[in-house]
C-alpha cells in the first residue's frame, strides 16, 4: 500500500484584487502618442464620465497576486485522474515553440504566402488525423468539443438543405450516455432531440434505435466507448440503420485515447467524427481552453466544411472556401497555436507511441479497477458486463453512502486534502448513484495511481470512523468547502465585484 | 528496444510489466476484447515512428516555421477586429505557469486561485462595460454576438435580428451560422441596416425602415467594422427599445478606456473581443468573446455561459468562488439548456485579468488616448500621399479605410509591394459589395511608431509613383 502524503495547499488569504493596491499606482505605462496633443478626438458626449473601476497596483503587486492565485490552484500539480477529460502530459517544448513570433505574432489576415510554414504544420496535422480516422478532410475551426458537435449539426443542416430534405429531417438521435453537448447542440441548431436509453448491457439497443429512426432522422450523434469504458459492439448496426433511413452518423470521439490506432471512425461507417486536441492530443486544457474540436468528415461532407481550409497545391499551401461551405462556426482557422502543439505531440508520439499510449491507458485503468474493486464500499457500473473496460470505468459509492451518509462529493473534497484533485463524477443524467469516474491515462506513473488509490481507501475508511471529518472537508485546502446555497439566488449571486459590493451593502443596510 | 517515452511514465519496461502482472495479463491486446474483430482498423493506418528526442523535435518544428513572416518581423497595419497591441510580459509569465495552463475542473477549494482570477476577469470586464453580470468567455467575438442575438430572441419571443451592413465578414458568417435555417425551429432571420456612405455609421433613417415589432434585437458595433465610432449610439439604442427590441452593442474593450460604455446609453447586452487584452494574435487563434448584461434575473437566466460567483465557505468570514446558474447550462440541462457550452478560451480570461490589472484605469485611459491619437495622425499623413485618401477621418478610433482607387493600383498589388519593403499593409476590402473597391482597412495602435508610419508613407509614395 502506498504511503499517504502529508499535504497542505499554499494559502495566502489572498484578497480580491480590488482590495489591493492604492489610487495612483500602476503596473504598466503605455507609450505616449507621437501625434500632437488633442483633447477633442472623442466627442464629449461619447467620452467616459469617469475612468473604469479597475484595480490600481504596481507591477510587482500584480505579479505577486497572480502568482499567489497560481499557487492556490492545484491544476495538475497534484494527481488529477479527471475522467472523461483525459489528462495528458503537456510538453514544455510546445509552449516555447508556440510563443515564437512565427506562431504568436502572425495576423490571421496575412497573405497565405507569408506564413507557409505555419500553414504547412496545420496541413500536416490534418494528414495525421486523416490517417487515424480514415476521414477525408478536417476542419480545426471549432473552439472545443462542443463546438465540433455544433459544427456537425450545422453541416447536417446544410447537407439536408442542399437535398431539399431539411424540413422533413428534423430529428437528431443521441443516447443517454452521450456528452450533453450532443443533445444541446442539436437543439441549438433547431433539431428535435431523441435520446435512447441505456439497456442492461450498458449501451442502447439496436431495437430502440430502429423504433425511432426513419424519414425524419437527420443524424445520430454518440460516443463509443462511452464514459463507463463500455464499447457498444453493435455500433455498425446503428450506423447502418441510420444510413438506411438516409441520416448521417457522427462519432464523438471523446474517448479516443483508449482506442487510438485500433479504431478508425470512417472505417466503422461514420460520416463525421471529432477529436479534442486539448485532451487526446496533448494540448494543455488551459482551465477550459483554448481548446480545439477537430472535426473530420467524409468526402461527401467535405464540401460543406467551414472556410478557410488549408489545402496543398504542389509545394504551396493556400486557404480556400469549400464549395458549399456552411460559412463559419467561429472566425478564421481556429486556435492555430494549439494545432502546432497537437502536431508536435503527434510527431513525438508517432503511431507506435499512440498505440503504446492506448495500451497503457487501458492497462492502467484495468489495474486501477482491480485495486478499487477490492476497497469495501466501491462498486462498478454494470458489474459483470463488458469486461475488461477500456480507458475508464465508472464506479459508484452508493453502498458506501448508504452505510456512512458520506457522499461522493464529500469524498472528492476530502481527497483534495491529500493533493489529489477532484475526480469526475458523471455527466448528466447521472444514472449511476454516487458516481465517480477516474481516468488513469498513459501519463501518470504506477506510483501515482497507487497513491490515488491509497488516498481513496484512506478517505473511505476515515468516513466510517469519523464521517464529520469527511463531510466538512477540505481541511488542508486553500479555503474551506464552499457554501453554495446562494449561488442560484439573484439576491446573492455576484459574478462581478461591483455586484458583490452592491448586494453586500444592501444586506448590511437591511440588517442594520 | 526504443527508450521509454518521456510522455509516458509506465512505458518504462518495469512499470509496464508490474501493471500487467498485477492484473494477470501478458499482452495488453487481451484488454480490448470488447471490440469486435471486424471493427479493428489496425492495418489501415500508415505507421510512423515517434520522435522521442526533444532536440530533434524542436529542430523539426523550428525548421518548418523558418521564414514565417509576422507582425513582429514586419511593420503591420493589419486589423479588422484582430489587433496588434503590446502584451505585458507578466501576461506571458502567469499564463504559462503549469497550475494555470494545465488545469481543468477542480473543486472550488482546490482550484480556488484560478477561479478567483476568473472572477476578477469578469469584474474588470464588467467595470469596463459598466455592467454587473458577465459570463466566462465564449470562443470569439462573433460567437458572443451570435449567442447574444439568440438570448434576445428568447427574451422577446421574436425572431428577426438587425445587424449592420458592412459587418466584418468573418463575424457576419459566424452570426449567420448561429441564426440557423428557416426550415428548423428557433431560426432567426437577419435584416441588414445600411451604413450611411457619407458618415460611415449606421443610418438612423435606414434603421427606422427595418424596425418593427418582430425585431428581437438590434446589433451594432462601435467603433464599427469600418473603424468608425458610432456617434449616434444613444439614438440607435433608443430606436431599438422603441419597438421592444433588445439593444446589443459590440465593442473593442480598448476603446472603453476613454469612451463611455454603450451600457451608459442603455444597451442591454454588450459583447466584444478579448483578443486585445494581452492575448497573442496566434494567426487567429488568440480570439475570445465576452457577454455582459445588467445583473437582472431576466438576463442572467438566458446566459449560455458558465460564470463564477463569489460565495461564502462554511468557515466564518471566508470567501470562495463557485459556478452560478450551472443548471441552466447545457452541462446541467442537455437539450433544455440555453444554447450550449463547453471548453472555450478560459486561459484568455486569466491573461485579460492580468492585463487590466496592470493597466488600471489610468493605463486604459492613456492607452486609448494614444491609440486614437496615433490613428488619427497616421490617417492624416497617409491621406497626403498622392492619389490616396482616407474615409471618415473624424470618426476614427484605431482603424480606418484607406482608398487607393485613384492610384489605379489594386490593393493586392500595393500590399505585395509593401510586403517587399517589410510592411504588412491593411487588408483588402475590395469585393465586399459595400462600395469599397480599391480600399483597405488600416489599423494603428500604440505599438505603431511614427517611424513605422513614415516608412509606410515612403513605401506608398514609391509604389504609387511606380
Amino acid at each position: 500500500m502506498s504511503t499517504i502524503r502529508r499535504y497542505h495547499a499554499a494559502s495566502w488569504d489572498e484578497p480580491v484584487i480590488y482590495e489591493l493596491g492604492a489610487p495612483g499606482r500602476r503596473g504598466v505605462v503605455p507609450p505616449s502618442s507621437w501625434a500632437p496633443a488633442a483633447d477633442d478626438l472623442i466627442p464629449a458626449d461619447l467620452r467616459r464620465a469617469a475612468d473604469p473601476d479597475l484595480p490600481e497596483l504596481a507591477e510587482y503587486e500584480v505579479r505577486r497576486h497572480y502568482t499567489h492565485l497560481s499557487q492556490q490552484t492545484m491544476g495538475m500539480m497534484g494527481i488529477s485522474l479527471f475522467g472523461t477529460c483525459t489528462m495528458k502530459h503537456n510538453p514544455t517544448l510546445n509552449e516555447q515553440i508556440t510563443s515564437r513570433p512565427e506562431v504568436a505574432a502572425v495576423h490571421p489576415r496575412q497573405d497565405p504566402s507569408t506564413y507557409q510554414g505555419l500553414l504547412g504544420i496545420v496541413h500536416s496535422l490534418e494528414e495525421e488525423l486523416r490517417n487515424l480516422s480514415g476521414m477525408s478532410a478536417f476542419s480545426f475551426q471549432p473552439g472545443g468539443g462542443a463546438d465540433a458537435a455544433y459544427l456537425h449539426t450545422v453541416i447536417t443542416r446544410a447537407y439536408f438543405a442542399s437535398k431539399g430534405e431539411l424540413a422533413q429531417r428534423r430529428q437528431i438521435i443521441t443516447t443517454a450516455q452521450a456528452h450533453p453537448c450532443n443533445p444541446a447542440t442539436a437543439k441549438a441548431a433547431g433539431f428535435e432531440v431523441i435520446t435512447l436509453p441505456i439497456e442492461e448491457d450498458g449501451y442502447p439497443s439496436v431495437e430502440a434505435l430502429r423504433a425511432v429512426v426513419g424519414p425524419h432522422t437527420a443524424a445520430l450523434m454518440l460516443n463509443n466507448p462511452d464514459d463507463m469504458g463500455i464499447y457498444n459492439p453493435h455500433i455498425t448496426e446503428f450506423i447502418d440503420a441510420v444510413h438506411d433511413a438516409g441520416g448521417l452518423a457522427f462519432y464523438d470521439s471523446a474517448n479516443f485515447n483508449g482506442v487510438m490506432t485500433r479504431l478508425r471512425a470512417r472505417d466503422l461507417g461514420f460520416d463525421a467524427c471529432m477529436y479534442m486536441l486539448h485532451k487526446t492530443f496533448g494540448v494543455p486544457k488551459g482551465g477550459n481552453g483554448p481548446s480545439v474540436g477537430a472535426y473530420g468528415c467524409s468526402e461527401e461532407l467535405a464540401r460543406f466544411l467551414p472556410g478557410p481550409r488549408v489545402v496543398k497545391d504542389g509545394e504551396t499551401y493556400d486557404l480556400i472556401e469549400p464549395e458549399n461551405s456552411v460559412g463559419r462556426v467561429r472566425e478564421f482557422l481556429g486556435n492555430v497555436q494549439q494545432l502546432v502543439k497537437a502536431y508536435s505531440w503527434t510527431r513525438a508520439m508517432g503511431t507506435d507511441g499512440l498505440r503504446e499510449a492506448a495500451d497503457l491507458s487501458v492497462l492502467a485503468n484495468n489495474y486501477m479497477e482491480k485495486q478499487l474493486m477490492a476497497i469495501p464500499g466501491v462498486t462498478m457500473s454494470f458489474p459483470g458486463k463488458a469486461l475488461p473496460r477500456l480507458e475508464m470505468t465508472r464506479y459508484s459509492l452508493e453502498e458506501y453512502t448508504a452505510e456512512t451518509g458520506v457522499t461522493g462529493h464529500d469524498v472528492q473534497n476530502r481527497m483534495t486534502d491529500f493533493g489529489i484533485d477532484a475526480f469526475w463524477t458523471s455527466h448528466e443524467p447521472a444514472f449511476i448513484p454516487e458516481p465517480f469516474t477516474p481516468e488513469a491515462g498513459e501519463m501518470w506513473s504506477k506510483e501515482d495511481l497507487d497513491e490515488w488509490i491509497a488516498v481513496l481507501a484512506h478517505v473511505l475508511e476515515e468516513g466510517r470512523r469519523d464521517p464529520e471529518l469527511v463531510r466538512t472537508a477540505p481541511h488542508n485546502q486553500v479555503v474551506a468547502q464552499i457554501d453554495g446555497s446562494g449561488l442560484d439566488d439573484p439576491d446573492t449571486w455576484a459574478v462581478t465585484w461591483a455586484a458583490y459590493r452592491r448586494k453586500s451593502a444592501s444586506r448590511q443596510s437591511v440588517g442594520s | 528496444m526504443s527508450p521509454s517515452h518521456p510522455y509516458m511514465a509506465n512505458s518504462a519496461e518495469g512499470s509496464r510489466n508490474a501493471l500487467l502482472e498485477a492484473i494477470g495479463v501478458s499482452d495488453p491486446d487481451e484488454l480490448f476484447r470488447q471490440i469486435p474483430a471486424d471493427h479493428r482498423s489496425d492495418d489501415a493506418i500508415v505507421p510512423s515512428a515517434g520522435i522521442r528526442s526533444e532536440f530533434e523535435l524542436r529542430r523539426m518544428l523550428e525548421d518548418r516555421l523558418r521564414g514565417v513572416a509576422s507582425t513582429d518581423s514586419h511593420v503591420s497595419f493589419l486589423g479588422g477586429g484582430y489587433w496588434k497591441h503590446h502584451i505585458p510580459a507578466l501576461c506571458d509569465e502567469i499564463a504559462a505557469r503549469p497550475e494555470i495552463s494545465t488545469s481543468v475542473w477542480g473543486t472550488p477549494s482546490s482550484d480556488h486561485g484560478r477561479n478567483q482570477a476568473w472572477f476578477e476577469f469578469t469584474s474588470q470586464v464588467g467595470a469596463l462595460v459598466d455592467l454587473e453580470f458577465v459570463g466566462l468567455p465564449v470562443y470569439s467575438w462573433g460567437c458572443a454576438a451570435g449567442h447574444a442575438l439568440r438570448m434576445a430572441a428568447r427574451l422577446t419571443g421574436r425572431s428577426v435580428v438587425v445587424i449592420p451592413a458592412g459587418l466584418d465578414r468573418e463575424r457576419r458568417l459566424v452570426i449567420e451560422t448561429y441564426c440557423g435555417y428557416r426550415e428548423l425551429d428557433g431560426s432567426l432571420s437577419i435584416r441588414e441596416v445600411a451604413l450611411d456612405a457619407a458618415t460611415g455609421t449606421v443610418s438612423l433613417a435606414a434603421l427606422a425602415d427595418v424596425l418593427d415589432d418582430t425585431v428581437a434585437a438590434v446589433y451594432v458595433e462601435t467603433p464599427n467594422s469600418w473603424g468608425v465610432i458610432e456617434a449616434d449610439i444613444a439614438r440607435i439604442i433608443d430606436a431599438a427599445h422603441a419597438v421592444g427590441a433588445e439593444a446589443i452593442v459590440g465593442v473593442d474593450p480598448i476603446s472603453l478606456g476613454i469612451m463611455a460604455s454603450p451600457a451608459s446609453f442603455g444597451a442591454d447586452i454588450v459583447v466584444g473581443s478579448l483578443q486585445p487584452l494581452g492575448i497573442p494574435l496566434n494567426a487567429g487563434g488568440g480570439v475570445g468573446g465576452f457577454i455582459a448584461s445588467r445583473d437582472e434575473e431576466r438576463y442572467a437566466r438566458q446566459f449560455p455561459t458558465l460564470q463564477v460567483s463569489i460565495a461564502p465557505t462554511i468557515r466564518e468570514g471566508e470567501r470562495a468562488f463557485g459556478m452560478t446558474l450551472f443548471g441552466q447550462s447545457s452541462y446541467g440541462a442537455r437539450e433544455l439548456g440555453n444554447d450550449w457550452t463547453g471548453n472555450s478560451v478560459y486561459l484568455w480570461a486569466v491573461r485579460a485579468a492580468i492585463y487590466l490589472a496592470l493597466l488600471g484605469p489610468q493605463g486604459m485611459r492613456e492607452l486609448a488616448t494614444t491609440v486614437v491619437g496615433n490613428a488619427r495622425r497616421a490617417a492624416a499623413l497617409i491621406a497626403e500621399v498622392p492619389g490616396v485618401s482616407v474615409r471618415y477621418a473624424d470618426g476614427i478610433f484605431k482603424e480606418f479605410i484607406v482608398d487607393f482607387s485613384d492610384t489605379g493600383l489594386s490593393v493586392a498589388r500595393i500590399n505585395a509591394a509593401l510586403f517587399a519593403r517589410g510592411i504588412l499593409g491593411g487588408h483588402d476590402l475590395s469585393g465586399t459589395g459595400e462600395g469599397l473597391e480599391g480600399c483597405a482597412l488600416y489599423c494603428v495602435t500604440e505599438v505603431t511608431s511614427e517611424s513605422d508610419v513614415r516608412r509606410l508613407i515612403t513605401a506608398l509614395e514609391e509604389v504609387v509613383a511606380s
